[in-house]
């Protein structure tokens, strides 16, 4: 028995998080995976995670505003993109993304190794 | 080995040619010899504080930091007394010794006062230094009956108007038949006479003051012909007299300055002569442009660079407020084009000779000033003056060639402005003056740059204050929409407005606009607030926040004090600190103990992190103080309980003081009072931060009660009329003092006002209390502990459902 189409490298493994409801519709919360802090967001688009540390001065992005697939960090108000982490409004470098799915009610996030695992995906 | 170049004189040329010199030598040992006590400082804008009557210290043309990172070793208060040209060494009245490459006087000059009987009365001051500026503005303001200046050039006639700005009736009195002879011509001086009359100065010509009147103080001045004039403040400014005394001592060739030859150069090597002090092919240059020229010649000769001064275009404009004077090169010429329209005031003209520019006085109308005087600088060809003049009144400064020098003070070409809004990324005037100095001298470019920066950057900048970039919708507009369509919340108005859907910076502002329009009865949505207004804290640049409980007027008891204490030990406070505004700031707090702090407390929230208002700074008043004259800490108490919980546009500090010696810092608050005899004075629109601004006085008020119900009915107008972020310092003098006055002091208006803010102050509540009540489980949580140990993976690998 052969798998019809088996991907060329393992995706990074998916790690439970919380559930949907821990994290307030429209915020992101911060939690370690992977000996990572990590911010996700329950934005109106979808979940996103990032890197918990901005580029810029590792400001705590899970306690930004969040709006229009980014999320505008709390202390300089700069703002990066929720997909792939690139600073929207400076030439600061892109946050580090992780992918994220939710299953059933239950939230996980690939933490990715490097940020081109995210933005190649 | 480094040049060493010492420069004697902390004035505009001292500062000019210590920059020019840095600029093209990094290695240079630079020492600046301040015979003043503070650093140098911007000489040109001296009339507009006397107007403002602000401190000196906005004038400095450099911050100290300025000095250090560029290496230069400034040396206030001291004076050169001894140079040995021979050794080259120079020796400071400390006995210091400094070896120098090059020494470079700018020594600048020293008013003129004429040795006319009465010069030395109490009440006659010159016009030169802050210390002049503060004693003409604190007697034009407090008791001058009528004040004289006499000498009718630039610098008096700002004088004047400074004078007259502060409300005393002012006569100008002048020795020739019109005024500013050396810059304009006949014509536009006679107009020069009304306008001036409109702003409250007479002026007087061919007058010969032959004494001043005494015999105590200044009383009146007396003309030769025996005519009188009364008056209790005389300025006198009628030119400069260049400070050679150091350059004759050392036995440098002086004549009415220190000669120079066309690289700067004295006649001994090494030494040279820069700004007021210095004659360049027998003329004296009074003004700044020149003065900038000259540096930069110098510090080329110093470098050993070819360095050329021909000599200076001279170009003045008249910094007074409501009249417009641009002058340029020669008053005359061979050839004249006039266009004037006496009764608007409005007075134009381009002299040209041998074919070429040569000056130009525009009066009234200035449209196309910067043109002109380019094309007199550079002595254009001009064959038809008076199409010239038609020509350059279409031209603004967008229009402008790129070599067209926009800044005279800093040099400033117009290509450099714009080269900083495209290849630096300036994207604001304020940001492209900081950058190329531009508009930062005398300040009468601002406009050009204003516009040319706008034309840079696509004209952004003239577009109004828009809440909403995105969908291009002002406050007024949405105010419009949530009262009309009662919308109840940030998402209510999205949906209808498509606002804070785009980039989403204008939620907050949002959020405050729903919750004022809707008296604090609006539908919270806390995803549009700051994390501050999330969690009521402030958040700090490690991410912890600090935690500031109130205390009403900063008085606390033994008790609160206590719990303060306790709370920081066993939460393991970092800091413990005093603010500003007379208040204890937990900080470093973790956002996870907020609510557990908050209980032990068991105090109400100062505020601190959100946009409303906060402290109200008092003084100890009546209560212990022996100069008091009202109760302070009653009416700040007062003020901070009856608006504890409102949110504001911007943060709005508050002050009470219970006497004029203003402990309390009232007048630089956003709303202070101040006792003063017979009752309390409310002032509005101070600052002391980035800017300091005095705040404008309101009104005096008899009673304390007063006191409150104003301040509290200016409170609400703030808060229903200014843009999110506009401090009152902007917002005042945006919508005028005699506008806030009309509305807030208005009978029917102000009662409107009052209960509005009786409504909304009634939906208020301690957010504080959210500890027992929160908006989510994970409010004041994420969703592990920080630094704590990591859970056990739920699962590697993906999800059982997934592996179906």
């Amino acid at each position: 028995m052969t798998p019809a189409a088996a991907p060329p490298l393992a995706p990074p493994a998916l790690t439970y998080a919380c559930d949907v409801e821990d994290v307030p519709l429209g915020e992101g919360r911060a939690l370690t995976l992977d000996g990572r802090r990590i911010a996700l967001f329950r934005s109106f688009e979808g979940w996103f995670a990032l890197d918990d540390a901005c580029p810029h001065s590792g400001g705590p992005l899970a306690d930004g505003i969040v709006c229009d697939h980014a999320v505008i960090c709390p202390l300089h108000e700069r703002r990066f993109a929720l997909a792939t982490g690139d600073a929207l409004t400076s030439d600061d470098e892109a946050a580090t993304a992780h992918e994220v799915e939710v299953r059933a009610g239950r939230v996980f996030v690939a933490v990715a190794a490097e940020r081109s695992a995210a933005a190649a995906a | 080995m480094s040049r060493s170049v010492v420069i004697v004189g902390g004035g505009i040329a001292g500062q000019a040619v210590c920059e020019q010199v840095r600029e093209r030598d990094r290695e240079a040992t630079i020492t600046l010899v301040c015979g003043e006590v503070s650093p140098p400082y911007d000489r040109v804008r001296l009339s507009e504080i006397l107007v403002s009557g602000e401190d000196p210290k906005t004038l400095e043309l450099r911050p100290a930091e300025w000095f250090a990172d560029q290496r230069v070793d400034v040396r206030c208060g001291r004076w050169v007394t001894a140079v040995d040209t021979a050794a080259r060494e120079a020796t400071l009245d400390d006995d210091t010794a400094l070896a120098y490459d090059a020494l470079v006087l700018a020594t600048g000059s020293q008013p003129l006062m004429p040795p006319i009987p009465g010069i030395d009365l109490p009440g006659v001051h010159p016009f030169r230094t802050p210390a002049d500026c503060a004693a003409i503005h604190a007697a034009a303001a407090n008791g001058t009956q009528h004040a004289a200046v006499i000498g009718g050039g630039l610098l008096g006639l700002e004088a004047a108007r400074g004078i007259a700005a502060q409300g005393t009736t002012v006569t100008v009195v002048h020795l020739v038949d019109r005024l500013m002879e050396r810059q304009v011509d006949a014509g536009a001086a006679a107009l020069l006479v009304p306008a001036l009359a409109e702003l409250g100065i007479d002026v007087l010509l061919e007058r010969s003051t032959e004494c001043i009147m005494g015999p105590d103080r200044a009383r009146g001045l007396r003309f030769a012909g025996g005519d009188e004039l009364a008056a209790d403040l005389v300025v006198v400014s009628v030119g400069i007299r260049p400070e050679t005394t150091l350059a004759r001592e050392i036995g440098v060739a002086c004549e009415r300055g220190i000669v120079v030859d066309d690289a700067m150069g004295t006649d001994h090597d090494g030494i040279y002569a820069v700004g007021e002090c210095a004659q360049h092919r027998g003329r004296i240059y009074g003004l700044v442009a020149p003065i900038f020229e000259q540096a930069r010649v110098a510090a080329e000769a110093i470098a050993g660079e070819d360095a050329l001064y021909p000599g200076s275009v001279l170009t003045a404009k008249l910094k007074v407020a409501g009249i417009d004077l641009v002058t340029a090169g020669e008053a005359g010429g061979e050839r004249e084009a006039i266009v004037a329209d006496p009764d608007a005031g409005v007075y134009r003209k381009l002299a040209v000779s041998g074919g070429r520019a040569v000056g130009a006085v525009l009066l009234g109308d200035t449209r196309g000033a910067e043109a002109l005087v380019a094309a007199v600088r550079s002595g254009e060809p001009v064959d038809d003056p008076l199409q010239a003049l038609a020509d350059a009144s279409a031209l603004g400064p967008a229009d402008l060639p790129d070599t067209a020098q926009i800044c005279d003070c800093n040099g400033v070409c117009k290509s450099d402005l714009v080269a900083a809004v495209a290849d630096e990324g300036c994207a604001t005037p304020r940001e492209v003056m900081a950058r190329t100095r531009a508009g930062t001298g005398c300040g009468s470019c601002k406009p050009a740059v204003i516009e040319i920066v706008a034309a840079a950057t696509g004209g952004l900048n003239e577009e109004p204050a828009y809440l909403c970039p995105c969908r291009k919708q002002t406050r007024e507009q949405l105010a419009e929409t949530i009262r009309a369509d009662g919308h109840e919340s940030v998402s209510d108005v999205a949906a209808a407005c498509g606002t804070g859907r785009e980039c989403g910076t204008c939620k907050p502002a949002l959020a405050y606009l729903v919750s004022e329009v809707r008296a604090n009865q609006h539908r919270e949505e806390r995803d549009a607030r700051y994390i501050n207004d999330r969690v009521h804290a402030n958040i700090q640049r490690d991410g912890t926040f600090s935690v500031v409980p109130r205390m009403y007027g900063g008085v606390t008891t033994p008790d609160e004090l206590r719990r303060i204490a306790d709370v920081a030990d066993r939460y393991e406070v970092p800091m413990v600190k005093v603010t500003g505004g007379q208040r204890l700031d937990l900080l470093g707090v973790r956002k996870q103990d907020l609510p557990a702090i908050w209980a032990e407390l068991g105090m109400p929230s100062g505020h601190a992190y959100a946009k409303a208002v906060r402290t109200v700074k008092t003084c100890v008043g009546t209560d212990f103080c022996r100069f008091g004259l009202g109760d302070a800490i009653g009416l700040g108490t007062e003020m901070e309980k009856a608006w504890e919980g409102l949110h504001t546009p911007a943060k709005v500090k508050s002050g009470v003081s219970g006497c004029p010696r203003n402990c309390a810092e009232a007048t630089v608050k956003d709303i202070g009072c101040v006792a003063v005899e017979g009752g309390w004075q409310v002032r509005l629109g101070g600052a002391a931060g980035g800017n300091v601004r005095e705040a404008d006085v309101l009104c005096t008020v008899e009673t304390r009660a007063e006191a409150l119900r104003v301040t509290t009915t200016f409170l609400q107008y703030y808060r229903e009329n200014a843009d999110y972020k506009e401090r009152t310092y902007d917002f005042v003098p945006r919508v005028g003092l005699e506008t806030v006055r009309e509305v807030v002091l208005g009978e029917e208006s102000g009662a409107a006002l009052r209960q509005r803010l009786k409504i909304a102050k009634a939906a208020t509540s301690d957010p504080w209390l959210e500890r027992d009540d929160p908006y989510h489980p994970s409010q004041f949580s994420d969703l592990d502990e920080p630094g704590e140990q990591e859970p056990e993976l739920a699962l590697v690998g993906p999800p059982p459902e997934g592996a179906r």
